[in-house]
């Protein structure tokens, strides 16, 4: 395959598939001479190749199929019979069209195959009554096979006799294994004085024949060879066994781990690696190139831009970047719809791009590549780019947010209001942004799939939508929970955070708003929802600790009450029966760890029975609000996280730099060079020791670790601290400059003096690239951090 | 015989069949053993809240999520005695493995349309729905069960 390019191979493949079934069809159209399905069918296939070798610059090949084709489409529109030497002629064209298929695969080109024998036989064929004697005398040996063939056809014509085809079906066995020579055989009891002629015919015929089944064995699996179909419901099985075997895998793993008997753990080492190599092959077969899904937008954008009056020149980049089969397909129409946005939108006019000192032809380029685990598009284009103060104008007027929250907004995050659903359905935003409808509903498939978006803009030099996508679907991250005695799935997708109230503030901090539960959630109040009682159980936590795992799902925040949080862990994702789907609130089931089956919630259907619908629309308008003024306050009223780092000190992190809390077993720490770093999630995590960093001397060696750990941009770090001790709010009024190391001040904190840490600095001690590796500045640390 | 005829099952109308056959609460039953995949001992079942009444949970077979369905409750019979494990049988519908909670599981029987009668008119409620009829066996009757009703719940 080497030398080829993807067209060429895939044409190849296919051509081989193609061919097989054309010699079935050929003879199989003998029997049934009018099946006008299999005549379609053989001119489809022969159309098929000509057009491509065209495009592809295969000389010769087109000129046998153009010819072949020109006596298909006249036997189709029954201008011309199929008689058995027409089969013939054609069965030859066919292995022609293998020799110059094999010279193609062996190096590229033609080769030396010749068709001009070919191709004036089927002239002859073609025209019937015309041997054309002056132009066959020049084709050299293959000459004599053309006037002889048709001779004996007009001999056959004139007979026009059944019996005689018959006799010719008779032949037809054998001509499949040498076409040439049969070719002539039938001619010779009627037509003697022919027969000289055609045996050498014959004999020129072959060689050329011999070739292709002599290429294939020398050089090894040809490319019809190593290529197979197989069934996608075929390998979503593989998939689902390999799954369990991963399972299975890390249970004998764990057990093995307790064996001192060295045996046991080398088997059990040399298992988990097979079955991880296993697991990624299996993968690998469900993975498409995006370019499956990329072929069809030159054809949209180019037909958009007529339609608008746009040149637009589409560029892409990173075809050949995979992802699973049914991703792809998720991706493809929110993809499509971005893209014909950007050239109904996002470029301009040719004369305003004129006026704007660009070039008139507008650029939009596709990106696509694998980051940490997922695969980044890029839909970028160089148009008018989106205006924020317009946007925000905008979603001002809707009642989106306030003016004041506007104010304090970044830039970035008043182009995330675009994905609102308020926003986008007004249809006059898009005539004022240039962006919108349809915005809300490209985030909600791509977050379907356990996806991200965002859109970043620079007036006037355009703007550029980025989606993050898993690599599969089979296989996602979820927390396990428990409730009633019951483990459950929750996506990892749809939860937002975790809280945890011991009993005493459990019994302050849930009241009530009209009989219904609500929970204040850094001064919001969060509704509450008991799992147990959607299920009509019975909680068994009887010890009044409340755990509430806020959830999201269509613009909906409520707080899920569950017995207790089990673990974070991947699973694997099946199917329930038929039975179970009336339920409505399982959106499939997996098998943990020790073999038990656990369902996995629809938080979707859960919030939606739980939840009046008109509340949604409410809360959705706040929480733009919550979230726009949560980034806006930064400077006022900040939420930050205390900790503690030993010798009595603590320091206040910003929470909103916190992307999660774990914990760490100080045995999987590992070192690369002077650094440590931690395996997680499948990517290495750089540490740093807060104690040390900060030269703090706390209890150096603990079994676990607490581990803030900040991520961004698909990078993390984590942070050791010795103890997480509350989340309070930063009222940043009592300041003092201590400027030591690795802070930026002190401040009261409930009544201890806090140190607040500066987060930069304490990252840049675990990565110093951490920062470097973002382009854009501004898009890295929010500004909010060096200000506390 | 019109009930088998006009129900499901073309091997019940005429001539033999094999069915494999379990107890429920001293009842002896019987299925179609084409449909049989495997029976297995008492599994660990995970509980569906929410789900119809006779469908007693999830099971693990071999990494695939199986429903497994009450018999005893499908047919109105009273709950298993506690400490008692039921039998599990996988049948295997349209491509779709479904396992049904039995008592105890028996021989495979060989039976003749001969021996087959409808069940009696005075046969009510939720059985009658689900049984096709008795095949009258020395000492013993041996009612089918339509599977396909069964596991549609």
């Amino acid at each position: 395959m080497d030398g080829l390019d993807d067209i060429v191979g895939e044409f190849l493949v296919e051509s081989h598939e193609n061919l097989d079934q054309l010699d079935r069809d050929l003879v199989a159209l003998e029997q049934e001479p009018n099946s006008r399905e299999r005549m379609s069918s053989i001119f489809r296939t022969i159309h098929t190749i000509k057009g491509t070798s065209g495009f592809l610059a295969f000389n010769r090949l087109e000129e046998v199929t153009h010819v072949g084709e020109n006596m298909l489409s006249k036997m189709r529109d029954g201008v011309l019979e199929l008689t058995p030497f027409r089969t013939d002629v054609l069965l030859r064209m066919v292995d022609c069209v293998r020799s110059l298929l094999a010279a193609i695969e062996a190096d590229g080109t033609e080769g030396s195959v010749d068709v001009s024998e070919v191709v004036a036989a089927i002239s002859a064929a073609l025209e019937d009554r015309a041997p054309a004697a002056s132009s066959v005398a020049t084709l050299a040996p293959a000459a004599p096979v053309a006037p002889a063939a048709p001779a004996v056809e007009e001999l056959h014509d004139e007979d026009n006799d059944d019996e005689h085809d018959e006799d010719h079906d008779d032949h037809e066995d054998d001509a499949a294994h040498a076409p040439g020579p049969v070719a002539a055989a039938p001619a010779a009891p009627p037509a003697v004085p022919t027969e000289p002629a055609a045996q050498p015919a014959a004999a020129a015929a072959a060689p050329k024949l011999e070739p292709e089944p002599g290429t294939g064995p020398q050089k090894g699996r040809g490319i019809a060879d190593s290529t197979i179909r197989v069934d996608v419901d075929l390998l979503d099985a593989l998939m689902q066994l390999v799954g369990e075997l991963v399972l299975t895998r890390n249970q004998i793993v764990q057990y093995a781990s307790q064996e001192t008997g060295t045996d046991l753990v080398r088997a059990s080492q040399r298992l988990n690696l097979i079955a991880s190599e296993l697991q990624e092959g299996v993968m690998r077969t469900r993975m498409q190139p995006i370019d499956h899904i990329w072929s069809k937008l030159p054809r949209v954008v180019r037909d958009l831009g007529q339609q608008v009056g746009k040149s637009v020149r589409l560029e892409m980049e990173g075809k050949e970047t995979e992802l699973d089969k049914t991703l792809l397909e998720a991706v493809k129409d929110p993809l499509t719809h971005l893209v014909r946005n950007s050239v109904d939108h996002g470029i301009e006019k040719a004369e305003v791009r004129l006026a704007a000192g660009k070039p008139s032809d507008g650029v939009l380029s596709l990106r696509a590549r694998h980051e940490s685990g997922q695969v980044v598009v890029e839909i970028s284009d160089d148009g008018a780019g989106m205006d924020p103060a317009r946007i925000g104008a905008k979603a001002v007027e809707r009642g989106l947010i306030t003016a004041e929250q506007m104010a304090r907004m970044s830039t970035q995050d008043i182009l995330q209001l675009t994905f609102l659903p308020g926003f986008s359905t007004a249809a006059a935003v898009t005539n004022v942004s240039g962006r919108g409808v349809g915005m809300d509903v490209v985030k909600t498939n791509i977050e379907a799939i356990g996806g991200t978006i965002e859109v970043e803009s620079v007036v006037g030099k355009g703007t550029s939508t980025r989606l993050r996508i898993p690599l599969t679907l089979a296989i996602m991250p979820a927390l396990t929970i428990e409730c009633a005695g019951e483990r459950y799935a929750i996506p990892q997708v749809s939860l937002q955070e975790l809280v945890a109230l011991d009993a005493e503030k459990a019994a302050a901090a849930v009241e009530e708003v009209g009989g219904a539960p609500v929970y204040r959630l850094r001064g919001e109040l969060l509704p509450l929802v008991q799992l147990a009682d959607v299920f009509g159980l019975t909680s068994d936590r009887h010890d009044g600790h409340l755990v509430i795992a806020v959830l999201r799902s269509e613009g909906r925040r409520f707080g899920l009450v569950v017995d207790r949080v089990i673990n974070t862990e991947e699973i694997v994702v099946k199917a329930v029966g038929g039975q179970l789907k009336a339920v409505g609130l399982y959106s499939g089931a997996t098998i943990l760890g020790d073999g038990a089956v656990a369902l996995i919630l629809d938080v979707q259907a859960l919030s939606r029975r739980a939840m009046r619908p008109e509340a949604a629309e409410r809360q959705e308008a706040r929480a733009a609000a919550a979230a726009a003024s949560l980034n806006a306050s930064v400077a006022e009223r900040q939420r930050m996280l205390l900790a503690a780092i030993g010798g009595g000190r603590q320091v206040a992190i910003p929470l909103d730099t916190v992307t999660r809390l774990e914990q760490v077993k100080s045995a999987t720490v590992e070192r690369i060079g002077s650094r440590e770093v931690v395996q997680y999630r499948g990517a290495i995590l750089p540490i740093v020791r807060l104690d040390r960093h900060l030269g703090a001397y706390g209890e150096s060696e603990r079994e676990v670790l607490e581990v803030v750990v900040y991520a961004d941009h698909g990078r993390s770090v984590a942070i050791v601290v010795e103890e997480i001790l509350d989340i309070v709010d930063g009222e940043a009024a009592v300041h003092s400059d201590i400027d030591d190391m690795g802070l930026l001040g002190a401040a009261v904190f409930g009544d201890k003096v806090t140190e607040l840490l500066d987060v930069r600095a304490a990252i840049l001690a675990a990565d110093p690239m951490f920062f470097t590796a973002i382009h854009d500045a501004s898009l890295g640390v929010p500004s909010g951090l060096l200000e506390v | 015989m019109s009930t088998a005829t006009t129900t499901t099952t073309p091997t019940l109308a005429g001539g033999n069949a094999q069915l494999a056959t379990f107890w429920l609460d001293n009842d002896l039953y019987g299925v179609e053993v084409e449909h049989v995949q495997e029976v297995l001992r008492s599994q660990g079942i995970t509980q569906v809240p929410l789900s119809p009444p006779a469908v007693a949970g999830l099971i693990n077979l071999r990494g695939q999520v199986v429903t497994a369905i009450e018999l005893r409750e499908l047919l109105g019979r009273p709950p298993r005695a506690e400490g008692t494990d039921p039998v599990v049988i996988v049948v295997r519908l349209h491509g779709e493995a479904v396992s049904l909670l039995v008592d105890a599981i028996a021989d495979v029987v060989d039976v003749n349309a001969r021996d087959f009668e409808s069940p009696p008119d005075t046969l009510d409620g939720k059985a009658r729905e689900l049984i096709l009829g008795a095949y009258k066996l020395d000492g013993q009757l041996l009612l089918a069960l339509d599977v396909n009703r069964a596991v549609g719940v």
